[in-house]
């Protein structure tokens, strides 16, 4: 925690879990899906499920989806922004069992057909955790800097990874490994301290057996 | 480094620099998050320019909450306190500006969760209030934003900042005891007498519960922001005049979040209790949400 996360974020109101926390985990649906979405199907459940409408959560998850941060004052018309940028967007109530109050699930289309599915919370203040992607368990929170890399599940890629991040001098605070069964697809979560260069992120994605890296700011 | 664990290590450290309690926060911050303090304190600007512009934007006697029940209180207010009402035009205007930021939150509007977006008005009805009628410079107030929120940090360290956590005390309270200090700071006080303006700012707020009509931002979060300010003034006020707490700030905060925990779970953002729960309150969740499945 620093002293933004008491003064700040700066954000689109009402409410910092319903609206702040929900478009980060659109924006973070529209990271994982690497394109512009043209479907977005979006299933909430509990609290967001029954308020969704008088907070916004529903402006707020679109908003993120169009790649727009908690910040963004068009967020109040993103579901007008989303029939003109042709997103088709539906909204369904579910109750997934275990699940934080504040879930979202969001299965996203783009264009070509590429789908992508992540399920999040906003767990208070702004702050999230998405705990799976493309059915793979994850922990991904706003806290620090976070690099998500899908690759396969052969040997060396972790080594390969770390040691690039190790060369450019960067901190490793938090590292997570998920793979739904061996020798398919895997993916890490790496929490780091300080900024990630976008030239570290575009050597880690020429690594062999990287199948794609994504750089997920912190708030 | 800092832990932000006490509000006493936050005097102990300001008292050893001999620096307001600002000073060591931003320092401290700066080495904490590997950057130069000049970086902090132009993100610090930019967000006092947020609050700045949700005070204005805020003032717009249209504007209106999705639900309806949110929007024009602040412009009837700052009407009102041209008057100079009953307490004079300081503390009217100042309310003026603690709705104008709630209700433009409850508006979608953007600003600063300080500490969260329920309570967002507290800080600029406070800060913005001493900087606009000219009692301090807009760099004192840039840095008492530092200051506010260290207290913040030792209050979600210890305790909690979130209603579904500690009730609207964990919000309002927070805010209110974060305003108190750094209203001191800007005021020439000592970093003791800021820590003594937390305390009592937040003992004034203590059990206060969480109880959103319809579970919206809206009723009763906007006007407890006015009552935010109020005890963040008074308690400032009496800190400045050399009056203590007689509970350090640090068994404030704590006996705050024994009151949270202690509170029934009805009375924690669930909008199941308190004035959510009134016939009036359920009557406007129902025109709202309809039948919506609970």
């Amino acid at each position: 925690m620093n002293v933004f996360d008491i003064i700040g974020p700066v954000m689109i109101g009402p409410s910092s879990s319903h609206t702040a926390g929900a478009a980060r985990l659109g924006q973070i649906a529209r990271k994982i899906l690497g394109a512009p979405a043209v479907r977005a199907e979006i299933t909430l459940c509990g609290s967001f499920a029954q308020t969704y409408r008088g907070h916004g959560t529903d402006k707020a998850l679109i908003a993120g989806i169009l790649g727009m941060r908690p910040d963004d004052e068009r967020i109040r018309t993103s579901l007008e922004l989303a029939d003109r940028r042709g997103l088709h967007y539906e909204f369904k109530t579910a109750s997934l069992p275990g699940a934080h109050p504040n879930t979202a699930r969001i299965a996203l289309t783009d264009a070509q057909g590429h789908t992508s599915v992540i399920q999040g919370a906003s767990v208070g203040g702004g702050n999230i955790l998405v705990s799976e992607i493309n059915g793979m368990r994850v922990a991904v929170t706003s806290q620090y800097n976070t690099l998500i890399v899908l690759h396969h599940d052969v040997p060396g890629v972790i080594a390969a990874i770390t040691n690039v991040m190790a060369c450019s001098g960067l901190n490793i605070g938090n590292f997570q490994l998920s793979r739904p069964q061996k020798g398919g697809h895997a993916v890490m979560t790496i929490e780091v301290d300080g900024d990630v260069p976008p030239a570290l992120t575009d050597s880690l994605k020429v690594l062999p057996n990287v199948i794609s890296v994504e750089l997920i700011e912190a708030v | 480094m800092l832990t932000y664990n006490t509000i006493d290590e936050l005097c102990q450290a300001a008292e050893a620099a001999g620096q307001p309690i600002s000073r060591v926060v931003l320092e401290d911050q700066a080495a904490q998050m590997e950057t130069a303090p000049e970086v902090l304190y132009a993100r610090m600007l930019e967000n006092l320019k947020v609050m700045q512009n949700a005070v204005k934007a805020g003032m717009a006697p249209d504007l209106r909450s999705a639900s309806g029940l949110s929007g024009g209180d602040a412009a009837k207010m700052q009407a009102y306190a041209a008057t100079g009402g009953i307490t004079g035009s300081f503390l009217n205007h100042a309310t003026a500006r603690a709705l104008a930021v709630s209700e433009y939150n409850a508006c979608m509007g953007k600003i600063v969760a300080a500490p969260t977006a329920g309570s967002c008005g507290i800080i600029p009805g406070t800060l913005l209030s001493v900087l606009d009628e000219g009692r301090c410079t807009e760099e004192q107030a840039v840095m008492a934003l530092f200051t506010a929120g260290a207290v913040g940090m030792v209050i979600a360290n210890r305790a909690f900042i979130a209603g579904a956590q500690g009730g609207c005390q964990a919000e309002c309270g927070s805010a209110a005891a974060m305003a108190a200090a750094a209203l001191v700071e800007v005021s020439g006080g000592t970093p003791r007498q800021c820590a003594d303006a937390c305390a009592m700012a937040l003992k004034n707020q203590l059990g206060l519960v969480c109880d959103p009509v319809a579970g919206l931002v809206e009723v009763p979060c906007v006007k407890r922001n006015v009552a935010g300010i109020a005890v963040a003034f008074t308690a400032a006020e009496m800190s400045l005049a050399g009056i203590h707490s007689r509970i350090p700030a640090d068994e404030c905060i704590d006996a705050m979040r024994e009151v949270g925990e202690a509170l029934p779970c009805a009375l924690r953002e669930t909008a199941q209790g308190g004035l959510a729960a009134t016939p009036t309150g359920q009557a406007v969740k129902k025109r709202i949400f309809g039948t919506q499945p609970e």
